[in-house]
């Protein structure tokens, strides 16, 4: 029976090792290959997530790299365009005008100005300004009837001296009034410039010669220019006229020279006043002919503040000549005032009020204007005005008139 | 005839002069916004939303795939240009907790309107916010014949202030 019992144990032994469970159970050499190979796996693991990483480093050196080859590409032509600029402006004049003597009146429309700047820098110190204009749609050419102008009205170049000081040499806008210097349509109210601003700063207003620019911290600058002088006819419809004394530059008459100095004061936000001084050694480039010297005053005052603003612009001019005091133009002035008010920021309502008196009968009135802006985009301004002009002398009052005007114009 | 001569003389002279333009290093702005020791620089990339609120803001778009900046805290700074009238102008600004710290012009080549980089103009930005519209929330009053020249600023301090919204360090500092 003892042995039955033994029998049976060692078939139950044999029995239970023959089971599945004590078939899966690996032997120490089993086990070590099942870690041997997956170590292997963990190492492949490693090796293919070193490679991605790799891969990702060097995919972020070649966007990095291309993006850096990019802004230097940029940085390379954007050198060029540093250094070389072109802008401009222009404005399309519709005007109806409607005079006490009917035969005076006017529609008409006008590209009154289409320019184009050209900037060079030829080194941090050395630059070059020009503008080039086209008036009034263009010149007569082969019957055409172009009744206009071609004109360059700014080439100098700028020198750095200091910091705050530069001088310029060539063709330049002169430190005169508030238009002079800037007038691209969007940035002034009014379809036509203002008159005193034309008649008796002869705006634009360009001389050859050499200047000086010196400005401060505390907001104060000075110009001082040295430069060719007017030619004002001295006889003719036009005799004493200053807008008809421009030279323009073309072969100018350089036998007497005019100096012009500013001062200009723009030290608080929205505020400047600026007064000028030019002194014409000979108005008209000849000696002994009626007009002699001339002493040219300007001073303004721009003011904004939040949506309102206001321009006041006074000038005069002096001259000495016996012909010129016998014609009673020897003293030429005039002054306008241009409050605004701009309700949104794309609209601006204006009134001015000039009055002037200058040389010829026609030049002689004073003016009520009022209008708006529009501008659709800061450097884009749709404008509409009314005008109405009553002349101070009665052999002038045909010329009185009621006038409407639309305008467009942009700069760039 | 002498006074032109001198000036002309002047002018010639004024060709070994020293050079207008550069008023102060990216390097020393940096240097003294983080008190001598800037952060790295990081980027806001210029894509999608950002890209186009960019350029609703300029009126164009950056010319840039992306924008360097420095932050640290809730400051950042950031070195930005845009042209006035003809040239661009380097402007270096500082935003701190979305509010406009500092607006210094760093280079400046235009012809006129010099009075932009001066005190008692960009003082008028210190502390200066964006509205929803992207708006700054006051009125800058500009110079008189430099009106480019202030469009420029006041769009590089929208575009700044924007851009610092779009950092981590708008929100809760790294």
């Amino acid at each position: 029976m003892k042995r039955v019992m033994i029998f049976f144990s060692l078939l139950a032994g044999l029995l239970m090792a023959a089971t599945p469970l004590n078939a899966a159970t690996p032997t120490v050499e089993e086990l070590w290959n099942i870690i041997q190979k997956q170590q292997a796996e963990i190492e492949a693991l490693k090796s293919q997530q070193q490679a991605t990483e790799q891969k990702a480093v060097a995919a972020d050196e070649k966007a990095e790299a291309a993006v850096e080859a990019m802004e230097d590409t940029a940085a390379v032509s954007g050198n060029w365009t540093d250094k070389t600029h072109i802008g401009g402006y222009g404005e399309l004049h519709y005007n109806n005008i409607d005079a006490d003597d009917s035969s005076r009146d006017v529609k008409d429309m006008d590209l009154h100005r289409f320019v184009m700047f050209f900037g060079h820098e030829f080194n941090d110190r050395i630059r070059l300004f020009s503008e080039l204009e086209v008036e009034h749609g263009g010149v007569e050419a082969d019957g055409s009837p172009l009744d206009g102008e071609v004109e360059v009205e700014q080439a100098y170049l700028e020198f750095d001296l200091k910091e705050n000081l530069q001088a310029r040499g060539g063709v330049f806008l002169l430190p005169v009034g508030i238009l002079n210097e800037t007038h691209e349509p969007a940035t002034f109210y009014g379809v036509e410039r203002n008159d005193v601003e034309s008649i008796i700063i002869p705006s634009t207003w360009w001389e050859g010669g050499a200047g000086l620019s010196g400005h401060y911290a505390s907001g104060f600058s000075w110009d001082l220019a040295v430069h060719s002088g007017l030619k004002m006819p001295t006889s003719g419809d036009n005799a004493w006229r200053v807008r008809s004394g421009r030279q323009k530059i073309s072969n100018a008459n350089a036998e007497d020279l005019a100096y012009t100095g500013r001062v200009k004061y723009t030290g608080i936000p929205g505020l400047e006043l600026a007064a000028s001084l030019q002194y014409q050694s000979d108005a008209s480039q000849v000696g002994s002919d009626g007009i002699d010297d001339g002493l040219l005053f300007e001073t303004h005052a721009v003011y904004q503040n939040g949506p309102f603003a206001l321009r006041a612009l006074y000038a005069e001019w002096n001259f000495d000549g016996s012909g010129v005091e016998a014609a009673g133009a020897d003293e030429q002035k005039g002054w306008y005032l241009e409050p605004s008010f701009k309700p949104r920021k794309d609209l601006g309502l204006y009134a001015r009020y000039e009055d002037i008196e200058g040389a010829r009968d026609q030049d002689q009135f004073d003016q009520w204007e009022v209008g708006l802006n529009y501008w659709p985009h800061e450097a884009v301004v749709l404008k509409a005005d009314y005008r109405n002009r009553d002349h101070d002398l009665s052999s002038a009052s045909g010329r009185n008139f009621d006038a409407f005007d639309l305008g467009i114009g942009y700069h760039f | 005839m002498r006074n032109l001569l001198t000036l002309l003389l002047l002018l010639v002279l004024g060709t070994s002069a020293s050079a207008r333009g550069v008023y102060q290093t990216q390097d020393d702005f940096l240097a003294e916004v983080f008190a001598g020791a800037p952060p790295q620089a990081a980027v806001v990339w210029l894509r999608g939303e950002v890209k186009a609120t960019a350029a609703a803001i300029l009126g164009h778009d950056y010319p840039a795939l992306r924008i360097r900046y420095w932050g640290k805290g809730k400051r950042t700074a950031w070195i930005l240009e845009e042209i006035g009238k003809e040239k661009p102008i380097t402007v270096g600004l500082v935003v701190d907790d979305n509010t406009l710290r500092s607006i210094r012009v760093l280079e400046f080549r235009e012809s006129r309107g010099w009075e932009v980089r001066h005190g008692f103009f960009t003082d008028q930005f210190s502390g200066a916010r964006l509205t929803g519209g992207q708006e700054l929330d006051r009125s800058i009053d500009g110079i008189s014949g430099a009106t480019l020249s202030v469009r420029a600023l006041e769009k590089l301090a929208r575009l700044a202030l924007y851009l610092h919204s779009q950092t981590p360090f708008a929100h809760d500092p790294p």
